[in-house]
């Protein structure tokens, strides 16, 4: 019965073969819009989430600023810092590297470049794992001697100079401040919310005294934490808000800092980019929607056109199921085939979008996922089934003899 | 069961045209026996066509009652109706209306498939293409078939589920003098050897004349 229905459906489809191919058109675009923002948002997200997660499973974010229940909120400072190092009472914490962050107009050669500008210790460099393309990282000597001294990252030694080769030595002006550069940052690539290449490093003490003022003395604006190991982050979050909590007087549950790990940094993109990928997908679906019209108003034209057909199927016997199901099959057929080709469509354009960023160096890589398939796949048969189905029971509901006699 | 395969009793059928009324079948009874060769003539706007409707199952009397093979039909639904049209009824029309993308066969099929017959449907079909003497066209579609053959898968089509009656409208209308009367040769023989009970709606003396009975219709009732 089914089966038959499948063939007389595809034997009045290809009877009108262009017209069929227009409507199909409408789904095809539909769902592959729909596949393709999906493929290339949870491409995005993967790629957000891949270099959040290349900073380190075993990193800690202490920021000041916490519940706005606290009267009087102290900023976090070099002495914090300093304290969270001890090792009693923070058996878990491996390293602390207090920072401070700013940006900043560096300019050498007449070329002039507006980046990030990080304040940082000699533990920065053991922390976050930097790793120099050429010179030496900053060493206690600059930090005490508060040393005009920085750090290029790649993009910046690339913007100023033209080259990475060969800097080191080379002099700058950082907010018209001239100072030497003592070595280049390898390159990271892979960009996620920030670019890991667009920055300077300066000694710490220097930035406090020169570029990046706060009001309050000792001040930093992170704490970078270093936990022994990964599983060991609960605890070093717990080690340091105790410290903290203790030194800055506060009553439990209110405090005047935060501490995020990398897993919260994870969350909070997943979370942004997920509302990103539904949000393409639900401007996409609105295309499918369309096409489904397309198919109502074929599916109605083709019922007018084929009133003495289904009299005379009538006359000869058939329910209003039959004919019900004659016309929903055509209606579902027309679907299918549109999200079969739509999958095939939105594969190619997140393929193509996926060549296009890598070339323009951001890496996405689109991912077509098999729930996203079957999601388009049932959605594009629903699809055709609801707007098949109001033309299909005009049809089923005709009356005989009136359809018989229509010219 | 009765000799009498139509039995309609009282018939009236009233349309809402409007504001207005519309009296088709104005209490017409109509017996009809197994086997026999009836046809119904009048004029245009007598009732005729209505009779034909009702008699087909197509459509329900407003009033009257109506046994079909034994079967009282007149108060059934659609989907009922649809399932009595199928087994009892063969029709045959003025236009042939047969589907035009579907072979022969197919075309013969379709009532099988309705009655949702699987097993040995092409060798009835074959069988029933045969009969009518279109054994060497089974394949080929509607248009490319002249109208008397077109008729003949129609006819073909109208006896496949072995119908208690078939209903021809204005059967060899749409066709020239030769073939009109080859296709009555055919219905007439048909009648003959299976005992196919026929109802012919025509215009057409020379057609009605070659019945056994003729029944005219006027005002939507059966004129003595």
């Amino acid at each position: 019965m089914y089966w038959n229905s499948i063939i007389t459906a595809l034997e009045s489809l290809t009877a009108n073969k262009l017209r069929s191919a227009l409507t199909i058109l409408g789904i095809v675009i539909g769902v592959g819009a729909v596949i393709a923002m999906l493929a290339i948002g949870s491409g995005a997200q993967n790629t957000i989430t891949g270099s959040i997660e290349g900073i380190g499973t075993n990193l800690l974010f202490v920021v000041s600023g916490g519940s706005e229940d606290v009267r009087n909120p102290k900023p976090l400072t070099l002495d914090d810092a300093e304290a969270l190092t001890d090792s009693f009472q923070a058996p878990s914490v491996l390293g602390v590297a207090p920072t401070l962050q700013g940006n900043a107009e560096v300019s050498a050669q007449g070329e002039i470049h507006i980046t990030q500008l990080n304040g940082v210790t000699t533990e920065y460099e053991f922390v976050r794992n930097a790793t120099l393309y050429e010179g030496e990282f900053i060493n206690e000597a600059h930090l005490l001697g508060r040393s005009a001294v920085v750090l290029l990252g790649w993009d910046v030694a690339e913007e100023l100079f033209g080259r990475t080769d060969g800097v080191t030595g080379q002099r700058v002006r950082i907010e018209g401040q001239p100072f030497t550069v003592i070595g280049v940052l390898a390159q990271k690539g892979g960009t996620g919310f920030t670019n890991e290449d667009d920055r300077v490093l300066v000694p710490l003490t220097t930035a406090q005294a020169r570029l990046l003022r706060r009001s309050t003395p000792n001040r930093v604006d992170m704490i970078l934490v270093q936990a022994v190991s990964a599983d060991d982050v609960a605890a070093a979050t717990e080690e340091v808000s105790a410290i903290l909590r203790a030194r800055h007087r506060t009553a439990i549950g209110e405090d005047d800092f935060t501490v995020f790990n990398q897993q919260d940094f994870v969350d909070t993109a997943q979370q942004i980019t997920g509302v990103f990928t539904i949000f393409l997908g639900g401007i996409a679906a609105i295309s499918l929607l369309v096409g489904g019209i397309g198919i109502m108003n074929i599916m109605l034209v083709s019922v007018i056109e084929r009133t003495r057909e289904i009299g005379l199927r009538k006359a000869l016997g058939a329910r209003k199921s039959d004919i019900l199901v004659q016309f929903l099959a055509e209606s579902s057929l027309l679907s299918l085939t549109g999200g079969i080709l739509g999958i095939v469509l939105g594969w190619l354009i997140a393929t193509i979008v996926g060549i296009i960023a890598a070339n323009a160096n951001a890496d996405i890589n689109p991912v077509i996922g098999l729930d996203a398939v079957l999601l388009a796949t049932l959605f594009s048969t629903a699809v055709g089934l609801f707007f098949g189905l109001y033309p299909a029971n005009r049809a089923a509901s005709l009356e005989p003899v009136e359809a018989l006699r229509y010219e | 069961m009765s000799d009498y395969v139509v039995d309609a009793r009282d018939l009236t059928k009233v349309y809402q045209m409007g504001d207005v009324e519309v009296h088709a079948l104005r209490g017409l009874s109509i017996k009809i026996k197994r086997g026999e060769v009836m046809s119904i003539m009048g004029p245009s706007g007598s009732g005729k066509s209505t009779l034909m409707n009702t008699l087909g199952c197509l459509d329900r009397p407003t009033s009257g009652d109506y046994l079909l093979d034994g079967e009282s039909v007149a108060e059934l639904d659609d989907d009922q109706l649809a399932d009595i049209r199928n087994r009892k009824v063969g029709f045959i029309f003025q236009t042939f209306n047969l589907l035009p993308r579907a072979t022969a066969m197919a075309n013969v099929e379709l009532p099988m498939r309705y009655a949702g017959v699987t097993e040995g449907r092409s060798q009835r079909a074959q069988a029933a293409l045969e009969t009518v003497g279109l054994g060497d066209r089974v394949h080929h579609r509607p248009n490319e078939l002249s109208g008397g053959q077109q008729q003949r898968v129609a006819i073909a089509r109208a006896l496949i589920n072995n119908p208690a009656i078939v209903m021809a409208d204005e059967p060899t209308g749409n066709l020239d003098t030769k073939s009109g009367d080859e296709i009555m040769k055919l219905l007439l023989g048909l009648n003959e050897e299976q005992g196919v009970t026929l109802i012919i709606v025509t215009h057409d003396p020379e057609i009605a004349a070659r019945t056994n009975r003729i029944v005219t219709i006027r005002d939507g009732r059966v004129e003595d």
